[in-house]
């Protein structure tokens, strides 16, 4: 599923559908709840809660762009042959929403999101072939399940939680697809930690 | 601040005194702290800065000071030295342990787990690759 890939104007009350108008996106209805943050929490006066969603927004933006610069470095190592290559443009891609939407729910929340580093350091002199690399990109899905999981439950709203949720499923499928590819049980067991 | 520090010392003072001293000692438990490990590796690695800061030389060190990592103001002011017991208390529950703390995570309810993690991190810091 895609944060942003159709709308749905039964969700958006009027100033949302204003901004939404203005900005030329089509929302899903996830997103518009992502999005409805800064509204419910004006209503709730919950001021040190939305600074605390901001903070873990931002902490989980700062991971999504590490990923992309990840997926990245190994679509330009030379040593990813088709179809894993797509594979992992795909998954960027993925990030890339990802972080597209952390970006402007942070906005929307008044908060500033963080910016890509000009240089990410990785574990270049351990990625020698395509299997270095899908592992490697194995534990970056995988501790990002960990983290998205970490900070559900730690969202003063709900909704956030929901999206981190949504997030962290598809965080969940890329680290099974990529144990597939390696020759691993793609699902190693009933639950994730 | 000063209630937060009240907190600090009250939740340090409830561990028991031994309860780390063995830990990693262990393969079987540096293997359980390993794996609880890897879910850090979205934000953490042991010898560079990440979305969170290098877990080389944590040990001893003061919350908030590796050289050119971007803290939240929290954890620069929160005081800590990071140790066995003061690691127990935030990774049981960071955003309660340093409000405003960037980690936003729920933390490690289950103290055998936290107890390999710190085994291991503390380990894993005596190692080369923290060494170099």
């Amino acid at each position: 599923m895609s944060f942003l890939n159709f709308s749905d104007d039964r969700l958006v009350p009027g100033s949302r559908r204003t901004f939404l108008g203005q900005s030329g996106l089509l929302l899903s209805g996830t997103a518009i709840a992502l999005l409805a943050g800064r509204d419910a929490l004006a209503k709730t006066g919950r001021a040190n809660t939305a600074a605390n969603d901001v903070g873990i927004l931002n902490t989980a933006l700062g991971a999504e762009l590490e990923a992309i610069a990840a997926y990245q470095l190994g679509a330009e190592s030379g040593l990813l042959q088709k179809p894993v290559l797509d594979l992992a443009v795909t998954f960027q891609g993925h990030h890339k929403e990802h972080a597209d939407v952390l970006a402007k729910t942070i906005h929307k929340l008044g908060g500033k999101p963080v910016e890509a580093k000009a240089k990410y350091q990785f574990p270049t002199d351990t990625l020698k072939n395509q299997t270095d690399v899908l592992r490697f990109a194995a534990s970056l899905e995988k501790g990002a399940v960990s983290a998205y999981l970490g900070a559900v439950p730690v969202f003063g709203n709900r909704d956030l939680a929901k999206a981190a949720a949504s997030i962290l499923g598809d965080e969940a499928m890329h680290w099974a697809v990529l144990r597939n590819a390696l020759g691993e049980a793609p699902v190693p067991s009933a639950f994730v930690s | 601040m000063k209630s937060h520090l009240a907190a600090w010392a009250a939740a340090l003072a409830l561990l028991p005194m031994a309860s780390h001293a063995a830990s990693g000692d262990k393969p079987a438990d540096l293997q359980r702290g390993a794996a609880i490990y890897e879910r850090c590796i979205a934000c953490h690695a042991f010898e560079y800065d990440r979305t969170g800061p290098r877990h080389c030389g944590l040990f001893g060190r003061r919350a908030g000071t590796v050289p050119g990592f971007q803290y939240s103001a929290a954890m620069r002011q929160s005081n800590i030295v990071w140790n066995e017991k003061t690691l127990d208390v935030f990774l049981k529950s960071p955003m309660t342990a340093v409000p405003g703390t960037s980690m936003g995570y729920a933390g490690i309810a289950d103290a055998g787990e936290r107890e390999a993690l710190i085994g291991y991190l503390k380990k894993e810091g005596e190692s080369g690759r923290c060494r170099k």
